[in-house]
Formats: structure tokens, C-alpha cells, sequence
């Protein structure tokens, strides 16, 4: 359970975190620095809560604050404070709390931590061993500064959403959230390496990232294709780039679903192997089919040809025939399938946490082990839980006081 | 182009040595932040990985990555993408299937503090240089290890790439045209997204490293990493019982939002109307057309319900317009919108470039060319970029010479009995 933590385990166990958060990205970075040992306060607007309690999906499509898939995944292992930041009473306890912490993240509009004086400067005065943490969609400068996005926006201008799609039709985003998970890796690793920077030099430091770079800085051929050609990068369907099959191909139905199944094949020598398996390397002599290049410019016709042994064959059978002769193939996984994959569940990827509201679910780990700091999971803080203790155990509030901020609605 | 100023502040990794045995992409997007950051990145190659000996200018042309499609009499070092994965960084090579390759990578490991590689999981056993053959030589050492789906279970072995990853990891099933089956990225996104995470293992382990002197074993499976970027999702479905069903560009509690035509040539503005005051200002900016008063469109559940009719009402609207104006014109009122930038409007973002985001690299056989920047900002320590991408083989000196003490005559016959080199060497198939 998410109990005010006294353990001394985990990499980062001696820091102290205010995670001012909202919705994903500075959310997930908290969540992170949580699963490996780090005190992360959870600073959450006392009533309502961080905006993604409000998401979901919910249980029985209830909306509960307690119970929101968004808020459950991404905070993770966090001790809950209510503090209203906005009032000058919240803002100076704030302060107090940043004195004894090391690490503030937050992810408001630019210019919000400015308007409650709670801006780096202000706090680095307060605390100048302070890393702090800042994730916008457009960076803290910039023309851009003040404009909104959601996902898909970040994908448009970041290069990402133009790339994707079927040439022919409109360009598509990916639901979800990847623009902020993205920017909150950047923000994990930019905090741990300031945390060594304050290691050498004895000073904290502000660590600005724009969503728009993180992902504006993932790209493998757009940029570096123009910058070398001027040659745009487009929309390739549901293929990648100039060679194939590296595609998402139909096969036989089982299991009363639709086949589907993937092919990664761009080396020449696995699609020599590739079609002696089909026993259709008469291709290769056909100078529209002869390697991974030229078939890309004739894949349509490729597909139909190789359409016929494709629905004779689940893709249980295509990825082991294929993955046995060292030919990249893999599955085509909903969510759900992919809770019950077993190379997913061999590693232990999938963490069983018992929350009061939500129950007892399979969440999603991290994607790595370490030997000498294992990552721990614990559930999600309940809006307000450790608002006493940390207020008590931090600062030394005593229950008067605790009293009166709660009738003036600061916590 | 700003050039690297030595009196600048030190990297926050400044003394960290890494010995990077990565290729393709998400290990050399983990290094990249690393050197970036200040590290010492020795990327290592066997030249039989390096490509073929001659590229002709039909291939590199359909490869599109080569400056001017001109491949140049080394093409090793003109490939612009290979030379964006490895600026910052020093390149050796080594033939690691010999005895004198390893003893000298062994060597470099006694006094390295990380070594990386995304081999598939039968190749640092087969060369005798696993982890536990390299903790004997540096217990301190930081050893990550990234397979497609991890050194151990069911699948292994697996070849794999990002873009076979996307879909079996469930992120590809995130992505695609209402009702249709799930679509690929089309940038190979698990590939960078698992850099990062392996980025975060590492400052992790450098971070227990600095106060308990102890080095690890890092196992990062890049199939994982999309599943959990996709974790709230298959929470989700554990807390519904309903699989996400894929939606395109639509939204499940925002309407209007989809990515719009516009004038030119597949130009798109992407769109996202969310409250019913945004749709009252977004109705004011297109000088509010009858269609726009009627009644089922004035909350969010009827937009939501009549989405179909009113994206091709927005699409009308949007097809006589520039994007950048749409997008101008949308922002100044509140409204999220953003053109669906390509490659050269990206490149020439008004935003990435205030910000200084592009970095330009002058390359002593590439030609000068723009990289993206390091997303990681740090106000006192900032990333830096301390010199363009090596040629190959281009650090033998230094890290043969003055990291090892080697002799010159020892490293020509290095070069003599061709356990290190300046050209690849022909693949056998």
C-alpha cells in the first residue's frame, strides 16, 4: 500500500519530490522517480483533484475520482497532499515544503508557477540546491509559449502525425498520450542529471522541456532525409518507408478474431529466406519484386500475390514459421492481448496492485530491471490521504493548525 | 552555427566514459543524450556491421540520406542520419570476433563506466564479453543490455525491429482510421521511445553508482516499452472490460477534432474544440455560418453525436484557408490547432527555432546539415554540441593511443592484421 514510506530502499530513496502535476506528463515523471524510492508529495488542488481523476475510464463508466484508469497508472507509489497553491496561504506553505525538497516538477501553462510567486527564481532563492522540473507543450519561451494543445496537436506540430497515415487520406494521431510520456522521460533523465550536476556543483537548476522537442527530436528519417535531400518524408499507409514487406498484413482468423500479423522485413538476405518459405522465390526474378526496394514500389501487387498463403496460415503460425528462420515477424496485440502474452508475463512486466476504490489490477511496469535498484510499485494516493502526515511529519503542523487551513479550504 | 565553447560549463556527465556496441536507433538515441549531456561516448563498431563497401548512387538515392544523394568514395561517412546518431561521440572500430578485439574491449571496460548494446541476446555470450565476464574485469561497471523482447523468456530470440514491436507491444493499436485494423507509426516511434527509457535506467544506475559505488545489470525489453506507454489503457480495459476501440483523429469527449484540409498541396490543420465555449469562439472565427447555429451543435454531446456532418462542415470551412492562418486565427482565441507540419515547415518552425532548438553540425565529409537539439534544457549544466560526428575509426588514436597507452607501432599492426579499420569490411552472407 502507498503508505508514507520510511523504507530506505531504492536508488533514489534520500530525495524528497513535490509533484505539482497535472494530467500526464509531469504525472508520469513523479511516478518514475517514485518507482525508484523517492518521496513524491503529490500536490493536488484540495476538492477536485488533478484533472485526470476526471478522465477515466472509469469502472462501469461511473465517473469517481477515486477510480480513473489515467490518474490510478500515473501516480503510482505517491503520498497525496491537498494544498491550494492559487491562495497565498497554500503558496507560502508550498514554499516551506520546497525548502526541505529536492526536486519540484510541474507542468502548468508557462507562466502559472510566475503568477502565484512560485517561479524557479522565487524558489531557488528559498532553496538553491532545488532542481525544478518545468513541462509545457511549447517550452517556457518561444512564440509558441501560450498555445494549447492536446495530443494531437503536439503530434501535428511536432512532424509526428504528417508521416503517419495512409497517403491518400487524411494524417493521423495516435490516441493516447505519447507526446507526454515522451516529454516526461526527457524530464526524468534532465532531473537525474541535474541531480549529479548538484552532486559536482553544489546548485539545483531549472530544467525546461517542451513537449514539441521531445517529440521533434524522435525522428529518424523526416528530419535527417530533408536535411540531406530536401526531400519530404510522406505518408507510406500501413507499411514503413522504402522497403518491404515491413507492413501489417491480413491472415487466417482464429481464435474467432480477424488475422492479423506483422512483418519487419527490410534486409535483403530475410527476403531471399522470406520467400523460399513461401515457396515463391520465382519473385525474385521478376524485376518488380527482386528485393526489399523494388517491392516497396510494387507492393500492392506484392500483397495480392502473397495474400493466398498468408490466409491459409494464423499468425501463430506465420510468427513462429517466420521468427524460426530469423525473419522479423510479430504479433498484432489489442491491450488486452498484450495483458496476456507470455513473453510479457515470463518478465513480470505486468504488476498486480490492490487499490480501495479500483480493486486488485495488472499494471503496466517499467520496461527494464535492474539488478541493485528493482523498481517497487505501489498504488495510486487517494485525493488528500497523507495530508496530515505530511504536513506533521514535514513542517510540524500541529492539529490547530491543520484545523484552520482546512476551514479556509487551503488544504 | 554556435561552436562548442571549452570554457562553457561542464555536461552533468562530464567523466562519464561509455562504451556504446549499439545500432540502429534506440541505443544510439539513448547514447546521443548522454553525449549530448557531456559523457565520453566511444561508439564501437565491427566493420563487418558498418554496410556494404559501395553504395551506388540508384541505391542511395532510393535511400534518400546521403547529401545531395551523392555517396561520396565513403559513404560510411556521409550517411546523415548515422552522423546526427553519433554527433558528440568518438568512434573506434574493433573486430570483436577475434582474441586481440576483445582482450582490448575488456581493457576499455576497466576503465569505463557504462557499456550498452542491443545485440540479440546469443551475441555477448558467444564473444565471451556478458556481463558477468565484464563485472569480474569492473564490478562498478553499468552494463544495459536491450533486446527486442528482453535476454530471457519465451520469445528471446526474436528478431525484431521498432516496427514489428508497435504492434505486439498494443501500441499500434492506439493509432488508426475508425473501425480499421490498428497502423504502424510511420517514423518507427518504440524505437527512440525505448532509447528513452533506457536513457532513465541508466542516469538511474549512475545515480545508485555515485552513492554506493556499485555498477549493475540493466535488461530492457523494447517490446515492453510500448505497453507501458500504453498503461492507462490496459488499465483500463481491466476497470471497463471494453477494448479501446480506434477512433482516427476523433476524440471521445471533444468534437470538432480531426486534422482538416487545406489549401496547397496535403496541407492539414489539426484541430480541438473541447468545451462549448471554445466551440462559441471557434463559431466567431468562421464568422458564424448558419450551419454553425444550429441547435445540435451547441453542446459538446450533440458535436459528439453529429460528428460526421460537422467535420465535413469544419473541412469546408478550413479548404479555402492557409493552416498556419487557422492555426494563428484559432490560437488567439483559446482553441488548440496546429498545422500538421512536414518535414520542411518543421524544420522551419517559427517556435523551434526561437527557442534555438536546431543545432548545426559542420561535418569534415557530410557538408554542414541541421540536427535536431536535445530536448533536455538544464539552465546552469546545458547540453552542448561539442563536436560533429566522428568519421569511422577516426578515435583510434586517441583511445588506443592515450586511453590504453597503446604505441603507435602496436596500432598499425592493429591496423596490419585488420582487428581495427577505416572502410567496412564485405559482409559475408
Amino acid at each position: 500500500m502507498a503508505a508514507v514510506s520510511d523504507s530506505n530502499s531504492g536508488a533514489l530513496s534520500e530525495l524528497t519530490v513535490l509533484d505539482l502535476s497535472q494530467h500526464v506528463a509531469g504525472a508520469y515523471t513523479g511516478k518514475l522517480l517514485a518507482a525508484f524510492g523517492a518521496e513524491v508529495i503529490k500536490v493536488e488542488p484540495p476538492g477536485e483533484g488533478d484533472v485526470a481523476r476526471k478522465v477515466g475510464p472509469f469502472p462501469d463508466n461511473e465517473v469517481d475520482p477515486e477510480a480513473s484508469a489515467l490518474y490510478l497508472y500515473l501516480n503510482t507509489g505517491k503520498q497525496g497532499l491537498t494544498l491550494d497553491i492559487s491562495s497565498d496561504e497554500g503558496a507560502s506553505v508550498l514554499k516551506e515544503l520546497v525548502a526541505q525538497a529536492d526536486v519540484l516538477v510541474e507542468n502548468f501553462v508557462p507562466g502559472t508557477m510566475e503568477s502565484m510567486d512560485l517561479d524557479y527564481s522565487t524558489l531557488s532563492a528559498i532553496n538553491p540546491r532545488l532542481v525544478m522540473a518545468s513541462i509545457s507543450n511549447f517550452g517556457q519561451t518561444g512564440p509558441y509559449r501560450n498555445y494549447r494543445a492536446d495530443t494531437m496537436v503536439e503530434m501535428a506540430l511536432s512532424g509526428q502525425m504528417y508521416v503517419n497515415g495512409h497517403p491518400d487520406r487524411e494524417p493521423l494521431s495516435s490516441t493516447g498520450y505519447q507526446p507526454s510520456y515522451q516529454a516526461a522521460l526527457y524530464a526524468y533523465s534532465g532531473i537525474v542529471a541535474a541531480l549529479l550536476a548538484r552532486d559536482r556543483d553544489g546548485t539545483g537548476q531549472h530544467v525546461d522541456i517542451s513537449i514539441q522537442e521531445a517529440m521533434a527530436s524522435e525522428h529518424q528519417f523526416t528530419l535527417n532525409g530533408f536535411t540531406a535531400t530536401g526531400r519530404i518524408r510522406m505518408r507510406a499507409g500501413n507499411r514503413y518507408g522504402s522497403v518491404h514487406p515491413t507492413t501489417i498484413l491480413p491472415c487466417k482468423a482464429s481464435n474467432g478474431k480477424p488475422g492479423l500479423v506483422s512483418l519487419g522485413i527490410s534486409d535483403p538476405t530475410q527476403y531471399v529466406l522470406f520467400l523460399q518459405l513461401l515457396d515463391m522465390s520465382e519473385l525474385l526474378d521478376d524485376p518488380r519484386f527482386a528485393n526489399p526496394t523494388l517491392c516497396a514500389n510494387n507492393h500492392e501487387e506484392f500483397n495480392a500475390l502473397i495474400n493466398p498463403w498468408f490466409m491459409e496460415h494464423t499468425a501463430e503460425e506465420i510468427v513462429h514459421a517466420l521468427q524460426d528462420n530469423r525473419i522479423p515477424a510479430a504479433f498484432v496485440n489489442e491491450v488486452n492481448e498484450v495483458l496476456e502474452d507470455p513473453q510479457y508475463e515470463y518478465r513480470g512486466f505486468w504488476k498486480e496492485i490492490d487499490h480501495p476504490t479500483a480493486g486488485t489490477n495488472r499494471y503496466a511496469g517499467l520496461p527494464y530491471h535492474l539488478t541493485e535498484a528493482p523498481p517497487v510499485y505501489e498504488r495510486a494516493n487517494l485525493l488528500g490521504e497523507h495530508t496530515d502526515e505530511v504536513l506533521t511529519g514535514k513542517l510540524g503542523y500541529d492539529a490547530d493548525r491543520l484545523a484552520k487551513l482546512r476551514e479556509g479550504g487551503v488544504i | 552555427m554556435a561552436s562548442p565553447n571549452p570554457d562553457g560549463p561542464k555536461g552533468p556527465l562530464d567523466g562519464v566514459r561509455v562504451l556504446d556496441l549499439s545500432r540502429v536507433w534506440a541505443g544510439p538515441h539513448c547514447t546521443r543524450i548522454l553525449a549530448d549531456l557531456g559523457a565520453e561516448v566511444i561508439h564501437i563498431s565491427g566493420r563487418g556491421l558498418v554496410g556494404r563497401r559501395t553504395v551506388t548512387r540508384e541505391t542511395a538515392k532510393a535511400i534518400g540520406i546521403y547529401p545531395d544523394n551523392e555517396p561520396g568514395e565513403r559513404h560510411w561517412n556521409r550517411h546523415v542520419l548515422n552522423n546526427d546518431m553519433l554527433r558528440n561521440k568518438y568512434d573506434i572500430t574493433l573486430e570483436l570476433n577475434t582474441e586481440r578485439g576483445v582482450a582490448l574491449f575488456k581493457r576499455l571496460v576497466a576503465i569505463g563506466d557504462i557499456v550498452i548494446e542491443n545485440y540479440s541476446p546469443r551475441v555477448m555470450p558467444n564473444l565471451g564479453i556478458d556481463y558477468p565476464v565484464l563485472k569480474d574485469i569492473n564490478p562498478a561497471i553499468i552494463y544495459c543490455s536491450m533486446p527486442g523482447y528482453g535476454p530471457e523468456g519465451p520469445f528471446q530470440h526474436f528478431v525484431s525491429y521498432g516496427t514489428t514491436i508497435d504492434p505486439h507491444s498494443g501500441l499500434a493499436s492506439r493509432m488508426g482510421y475508425p473501425g480499421e485494423e490498428p497502423y504502424m507509426s510511420g517514423n518507427a516511434y518504440p524505437d527512440p521511445a525505448s532509447g528513452m527509457f533506457a536513457t532513465g535506467a541508466i542516469m538511474t544506475a549512475l545515480f545508485n553508482k555515485a552513492r554506493t559505488g556499485k555498477g549493475q545489470y540493466i535488461s530492457l525489453a523494447q517490446a515492453e516499452s510500448g505497453a507501458a506507454l500504453t498503461g492507462e489503457a490496459s488499465l483500463g480495459y481491466q476497470l471497463t472490460g471494453k477494448v479501446p476501440p480506434r477512433i482516427g483523429n476523433g476524440h471521445l469527449r471533444k468534437a470538432p477534432h480531426g486534422a482538416y484540409p487545406c489549401v496547397g498541396e496535403d496541407k492539414w490543420v489539426a484541430i480541438s474544440v473541447g468545451s462549448d465555449t471554445q466551440w462559441s469562439s471557434f463559431r466567431d472565427v468562421m464568422a458564424k455560418p448558419d450551419w454553425a447555429n444550429e441547435d445540435r451543435y451547441s453542446t459538446v454531446g450533440g458535436r459528439l453525436e453529429n460528428r460526421a456532418e460537422l467535420d465535413s462542415k469544419v473541412a469546408e470551412w478550413t479548404r479555402e484557408r492557409n493552416a498556419y492562418d487557422v492555426m494563428r486565427q484559432l490560437q488567439a482565441t483559446g482553441i488548440a490547432a496546429g498545422v500538421v507540419v512536414n518535414a520542411d515547415e518543421l524544420i522551419h518552425d517559427e517556435n523551434l527555432n526561437e527557442r534555438g532548438f536546431y543545432w548545426k553540425f559542420d561535418h569534415p565529409e557530410a557538408g554542414v546539415h541541421t540536427h535536431a537539439g536535445q530536448p533536455i534544457r538544464l539552465s546552469e549544466t546545458p547540453a552542448r554540441h561539442y563536436r560533429p560526428a566522428p568519421t569511422l575509426g577516426q578515435h583510434h588514436p586517441y583511445v588506443l593511443g592515450e586511453l590504453l597507452g597503446l604505441s603507435d607501432e602496436e596500432i598499425t599492426d592493429l591496423e596490419e592484421t585488420g582487428i581495427i579499420g577505416y572502410e567496412p569490411l564485405v559482409r559475408e552472407v
